[in-house]
Order: C-alpha cells, then structure tokens, then sequence
C-alpha cells in the first residue's frame, strides 16, 4: 500500500495511506500515513461504527495540512484482536447419514442463505459454491483418511480456494447467526478453526496433506499460518 | 493463540523498496478535493474478474457499487469484519458522507483495487500496473488519493 502511494505522488496526486504496521510504513516512508494497531484486515478499525471511521479519515486527512513530508502518525486507539470465539449457536443437524462436519454445513445453510439475501453479495466462490461445500468436507475427509489427494476427487481442485470457501460459507453464516453488534478481529475465525467440525476438519485435512509430502502451497495456505 | 502479531513479525522483516527523490504533492484545499479509494484489499465486483494468486492487475470499482468480492488470498487477516460493514475496508460510505458534509470536495466515480498479495519484489506494480492505475487516476482528475490496506 505505501509502494503505491509513492507511485501515485510521483503522478501529482497527493496521497494519504492508512497503514496496519507501522515498521514496514516507517521502511517504506509514503508522504503521507496514518498507522492504526487495529486486527488485520480492518484498516478502519471498527466495522459498523461510523463515528469511529470518521475520526480515523479526519485524522489522516489532517496529514494533508503538512508543509513537506514523509509524515507518520499513529491513531491513539490500540485495537487487539480478540482472542476468544463469536458466541454463535449453530442449528442442530438431524442428519444420520452425514458426518458430523457435513450435517453442521447443511445446517447452517439457512443462515448464509438469509446473509446473501440481505448483503446481495457472496465472497464464497473462489473455487466452489455453496451447494458444494458439503462434498468439499466430504472430500478433505477422504484426505484425512489417507486418500491422496488426487484421488481424493477434491471440488474445485484448488485446496486453498476450496478451504477459503469453506471458511467463506461459515463466516458469512456466523455473522448472521451471532447476535449483537460485530465481533472483534478473528473472533469468527476462532469461531470457525475451534468450534466447528468444518473447522477441524480443514486442520486436519492440511496435517494429513503436509504428512503426504504434498507440496507446502497446496496445504499450508489452507488455513492461517499460526494454526 | 495471536494471529495478528506472527504476521506483524513477518512483515517488518520483509525487503522494502527504496523510493529515492519521493514525490510530496501539495493538494487543493480538502474541501476542494476529488478523492478517491485504492485499496490492496484484492476488491472486486461480484461478476468481474477474479484476483488469481500473485496478481499484480487491478479493478475499477464504481462509487456505486457495493456487490464487493474480497479477493485477497491471504487466510492471515480477519475476513468477517468486512463482510458485516465494507467501509472498515472501504469507507465508500464516510466519503459520501464527508462530501455531504462538504469536508471533502466530491468522490471520485471510480475507485481502484489491487491485490495486497503480491510477490516480494513487487516489480509489475512498481513499473507497469502501478504507473497504470496513478495515470487514470489522475486523467479522471483525482487530488487526494486515499489508501487502504489488507
């Protein structure tokens, strides 16, 4: 993000960048930065408060008024991630049939579908859609079980897309089925790698692949590095 | 078991690039100005094209579109803060609201999106698409960029 504020200054437009760390900001000196300690991935720092958002635009906009530059400013409020799980009740499955992990998925179908509804929009997609999130599981089981994974009849083949959709799928259901206001930074993943069969299912399938030899793209990116 | 904090550690040793000469652009007056958003995180509407991995390309966003796609690939930040309100990504809304309020100028009809996972060297942004991107910006008559990071 501060490389390409240096590209756009040098085209004559005048740049303000909000930055998550401030190390590499410092390295990378753009004109203008605004640090935030906020979760990665929520340069705004809090979602559904406007007020806050707003107090973090009029602070890097403020670094305009600078007479020359590279300025760096750290807003005041440090935002930690959260370290425990959205509490997000997940509808019982009633299906015999199923794993455990494919009953949960169907299960909250209902949720994600209400949040599609509402939001008109998905990030699930990137290799497989919803409706196959329930053969996806059932494929990673195979793996798990000791099946290469080519024959393992992965959808959507891509192990990290498959595994982003999964986890697509249930985070847009848990923002859905959590009450009150938005979850801290990764309060729903938690949610999602400690609480969930899907979740445990997708470790354990990236533990069986890193056992076969698979080549590391294919199953460390599968989940977040420290998990 | 922190997640934040192993990524922080990882990116500050990363290589940086050097920008030597930097460019320091006095804007217009911020009531005066067109601003629009360039955000790295990997932003795309629901039916363009997707970011692969390694994709150093970027997308138009139109001011009115909020069927948004992220597109990052990294599974290391959180995801769900987006998904319940986009502005804590890409505060499109704040910045209607601030030319409402006439603090900012206007609100560009286009705003850019590129893909924070990028190669180290980060050369097809700093010599192709990024010089890209800063020219459209600027035939559309932007003054104040704003950037967001994923």
């Amino acid at each position: 993000m501060c490389v390409l504020a240096h590209i756009i200054e040098a085209a004559g437009i005048a740049t303000v960048t909000l930055a998550s760390m401030r190390p590499v900001a410092e390295k990378i000196a753009a004109p203008r930065v605004l640090h935030g300690e906020f979760p990665l991935g929520r340069p705004l720092g809090k979602p559904g408060d406007p007020e806050f958002q707003h107090d973090v635009l009029a602070r890097a906009f403020a670094l305009l008024d600078a007479p020359s530059g590279p300025v760096l400013e750290s807003h005041p409020e440090v935002i930690e991630e959260s370290t425990d799980a959205v509490s997000c009740q997940i509808p019982p499955a009633f299906d015999a049939d199923a794993s455990p992990a494919v009953a949960e998925a169907r299960g909250i179908r209902k949720a994600y579908d209400r949040i599609v509804e509402r939001r008109g929009v998905t990030t699930v997609g990137r290799a497989i859609d919803a409706d196959t999130v329930p053969a996806a599981l059932e494929a990673l089981e195979r793996v798990i079980g000791g099946t290469p994974l080519k024959e393992a009849e992965l959808p959507g083949k891509n192990t990290v897309a498959v595994c982003h959709d999964i986890r697509t799928y249930y985070e847009e259901a848990a923002i859905e089925l959590a009450a009150g206001p938005v979850a801290g930074g990764r309060a729903i993943e938690n949610w999602f790698f400690d609480e969930t069969e899907a979740g445990k299912v997708v470790l354990a399938a990236r533990a069986a692949l890193s056992d076969q030899g698979a080549p590391f793209p294919f199953w460390f990116y599968m989940a977040p590095g420290h998990r | 078991m922190s997640g934040d904090a192993p990524m922080r550690s990882f990116a500050a040793n990363l290589p940086a690039p050097e920008f030597t000469d930097a460019a320091f652009v006095t804007p217009v007056p911020l009531a005066e100005a067109k601003v629009a958003i360039v955000t790295s995180a990997a932003l795309h509407r629901a039916n363009d094209d997707a970011f692969g991995q390694d994709d150093a390309s970027y997308r138009e966003i139109p001011r009115d579109a909020r069927d948004l796609v992220l597109g990052h690939w990294s599974p290391n930040f959180d995801r769900a803060g987006f998904t319940a309100d986009l502005n804590v990504v890409f505060p499109i809304d704040r910045l209607e609201e601030l030319a409402e309020r006439g603090v900012i100028g206007s609100v560009a009809e286009r705003h850019f999106s590129f893909a924070g996972n990028q190669p180290d060297d980060l050369a097809t942004i700093i010599h192709d698409s990024g010089p890209a991107a800063a020219a459209e910006l600027k035939a559309d008559g932007i003054d104040v960029v704003l950037l967001t990071p994923v």
